[in-house]
């Protein structure tokens, strides 16, 4: 290679230290995908304020810190895990440590046969032949350096596959755990979800920290709908102040597909998420929801990207945030309405409330029509909390603190309050909650 | 009970009540007409404590104590209660929180223990009751999408929840249809006692048919010009205030 953009230096040299290690080294094509990514991180370096896309999210902390890539084998006690489980969930559950699958911690009593759940290092080194050609299907070419990055040290992560036409009843958890290890490392998962025709489930990627040290988890989800599937995801960042977390969600969906999609951003130091949602087949559905509440010195931007390229597919995009203290965020969405997606239905909308008056939002939709038969809505607030509505409620009684709280969460609400499974939604409303009593 | 003196309030620098002084003594009604615009919502919302308002000058006792001087909630807990004239859409907050919260934050406030669930749902269902509202109403985000005739009926459920001493009702009448007119009536006749104190702002003469005042007064460019009994309101039904403005102008 001959020149590496210094930001991404050191983590070119670890990979070309370890790859012989990576589990089905030596396939060729999964050995030619990581060194194209390689390749990438290489020549485009991590982004930079110079990017577009990362104009408003400064990467100076996490490219300062030259976070070291985690290895396999930290451990995280099994009473965290039992401590941070949500109520009346009963998942099938699997537990990554610093982005290695824990078969210790995991749960996957009862999995139907219809069903498989395994770890990609396992996958890569024993049926690579089985997913190779779905893995970075979905993500196509890596939108950014981390992408890449996450591309050439692929090791490990969930694999979702779920057989056609089965309806799966209980859901699935994701649940990484960062700050297993030292101070200072970076987790790497990638995660498939590859559902059949008409199959059915819940599926939820947890990230949380158990210690307090710098980390940083640069995630990938990639997400396979055939046709007719019906998928509610749900992405939750509930990481330590001193974590960094650069996500990513790709999805691509087969006619008459549906993904009912939420992430939502309670805490960690920097969180940035990428999600781009391909619609390829006819009549097919996206429901892309955020919530970020950004408090402290928090700062939370959501890239969205939605694709609809052919005829009759509907999406509906719903991001709100509240920010306080020295919060800052960023939302952008983009909607691409391909030539051929005639009969497109898409509505997007971004609402902010800002607590204080150093909290900072920048807000961006982007159209790009290519079709001509098409209903578009995209609209974009900023407020503050309302002062008649706050009146109100003092007026009967209410303390002004708890009519603040009562109005900022009735704000955030209704993302959350469409959340399907009953034990998620009050989980993420109580965990809302939490977070703008303490803020 | 509320003993308002000179009172000066301006909004946004234009004086809108000029040396207002008013009296309303325990377990009295009293109604407040005046032309639109003379100040009576300022009124309402100054002695409950609404922000936007800067007082020139004056004072507002309640039991006592200077009512300006306390915020808003403290106020409702010591039992002042305004039913809006245009009362808040709230999207989010659903009614019967909104109760609880209130209701059991005047109860900590007087030292008295918090209403067990159970309790406060007895009360709630007695109550709404009183002024025939469905129970799904409780559920439902504060006022939102109510109809104009439901958003003044919960705010007659919410003052018999909140058992105020002193309620100022801002045209609880207006845009009711008689059937409503009567229920509403009703709420604010079974909370009249001994011990508590009604004020009625209103431009019709019809609602003070059901509840008959001890006084009727008439608020005119920030005053109060003419005081009488419930014989007044029948004049002004009858005559407009053009005649007052007259005897007014003739005073000054
Ligand atoms: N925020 C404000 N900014 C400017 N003027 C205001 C404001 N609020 C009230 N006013 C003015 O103060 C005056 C009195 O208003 P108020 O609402 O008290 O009248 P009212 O007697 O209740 O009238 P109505 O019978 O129409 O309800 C009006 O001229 C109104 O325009
Ligand atoms: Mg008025």
């Amino acid at each position: 290679m001959s020149s590496v953009v210094e930001n991404a230096a050191a983590y070119v040299a670890a990979q070309q230290d370890t790859a012989a290690q990576l589990p089905g080294y030596g396939l060729a094509e999964l050995d030619a995908g990581r060194a194209a990514a390689l390749e990438q991180l290489s020549r485009q370096g991590l982004p930079s304020q110079q990017d577009e896309d990362w104009k408003y999210t400064s990467t100076r902390s996490i490219t300062r810190a030259a976070f070291k890539p985690a290895s396999a084998g930290a451990t995280c006690p099994s009473d965290f895990i039992t401590q941070s489980v949500i109520e009346g969930l009963n998942p099938y559950r699997m537990v990554f440590v610093d982005g290695f699958l824990s078969a210790a911690l995991s749960d996957l009593e009862a999995l139907p046969t219809h069903v498989r759940l395994r770890s990609l290092a396992q996958v890569l080194s024993e049926d690579a032949t089985s997913v190779l050609p779905k893995l970075g299907q979905m993500l196509g070419d890596p939108p950014h350096g981390f992408a890449a990055m996450n591309s050439a040290f692929v090791a490990d992560g969930a694999v979702v596959e779920i057989e056609a036409h089965q309806h799966l009843e209980r859901p699935i958890e994701l649940l990484f755990v960062s700050g297993c290890g030292d101070e200072g490392l970076v987790s790497m998962p990638r995660t498939l979800v590859l559902m059949g025709e008409g199959s059915q489930a819940t599926i939820i990627e947890r990230h949380c920290s158990l210690k307090e040290v710098r980390s940083l988890n640069n995630s990938l989800v990639e997400i396979d709908l055939g046709k007719g599937a019906v998928l509610d995801y749900c992405s939750l960042q509930s990481q330590s102040d001193r974590s960094f977390h650069v996500g990513g969600l790709f999805a691509g969906l087969a006619e008459s597909a549906t993904l009912r999609a939420t992430t939502v951003s309670t805490s960690g130091a920097l969180v940035r998420n990428d999600a781009r949602i391909n619609l390829n087949g006819e009549n097919s559905t996206v429901h892309l929801d955020g919530c970020y509440l950004v408090f402290g010195r928090s700062h939370v931007d959501n890239h969205t990207h939605i694709s609809h390229n052919r005829a009759d597919c509907v999406s509906r995009e719903t991001y709100k945030g509240v920010l306080g203290d020295r919060g800052r965020a960023v939302f952008h969405g983009r909607i691409v309405v391909k030539q051929d997606a005639q009969k497109t239905d898409s509505e997007q909308s971004n609402q902010n409330l800002l607590l204080s008056e150093e909290a900072e939002i920048d807000t961006k939709p982007q159209l790009e029509i290519y079709a001509d038969d098409v209903k578009c809505a995209h609209g974009a607030t900023v407020g503050q909390l309302d002062d008649l509505a706050l009146f109100y409620l003092v007026s009967r009684g209410v303390k002004r603190e708890t009519a603040r709280r009562m109005l900022t969460q009735a704000f955030a609400a209704d993302v959350l309050d469409r959340v399907e499974s009953v034990p998620l939604r009050q989980y993420l409303q109580s965990l809302a909650f939490d977070r703008l009593s303490n803020a | 009970m509320l003993k308002i003196s000179d009172l000066r309030v301006a909004v946004d620098g234009k004086t809108i009540l000029n040396g207002l002084s008013l009296e309303v003594g325990t377990g009295e009604v009293h109604a407040i007409m005046g032309p639109n615009g003379s100040g009576k919502s300022t009124l309402a919302n100054v002695v409950a404590g609404r922000d936007g308002y800067e007082v020139l000058g004056g004072t507002v006792e309640f039991k006592g104590k200077d009512l300006l001087d306390l915020d808003p909630e403290v106020r409702a807990h010591e039992g002042v209660f305004l039913a809006f004239q245009y009362p808040v859409e709230i999207p989010g907050v659903a009614n019967i929180a909104l109760l609880k919260e209130g209701l059991n934050a005047a109860r900590r406030y007087r030292g008295e223990p918090e209403l067990d669930a159970l309790d406060f749902l007895k009360l709630v269902r007695e109550k709404i009751k009183l002024v025939e509202m469905k129970e799904e109403f409780l559920y439902r985000s504060v006022n939102e999408g109510f109809s104009g005739g439901e958003k003044k009926r919960n705010e007659i459920f919410q003052m018999a929840m909140l058992e105020p001493s002193l309620s100022l009702l801002d045209e609880t009448d207006s845009g009711l249809d008689i059937d409503a007119l009567k229920i509403v009536a009703g709420g604010v006749n079974s909370l009249r006692s001994q011990d508590r104190s009604v004020i009625l702002v209103t431009h019709y003469q019809r609602l003070l048919d059901y509840i008959v005042p001890d006084y009727v007064h008439v608020l005119a460019e920030g005053r109060i010009v003419q005081s009488g009994d419930k014989d007044l309101a029948l004049k002004l039904e009858a005559e407009g205030y053009g005649w007052i403005e007259e005897s007014a102008g003739a005073a000054a």
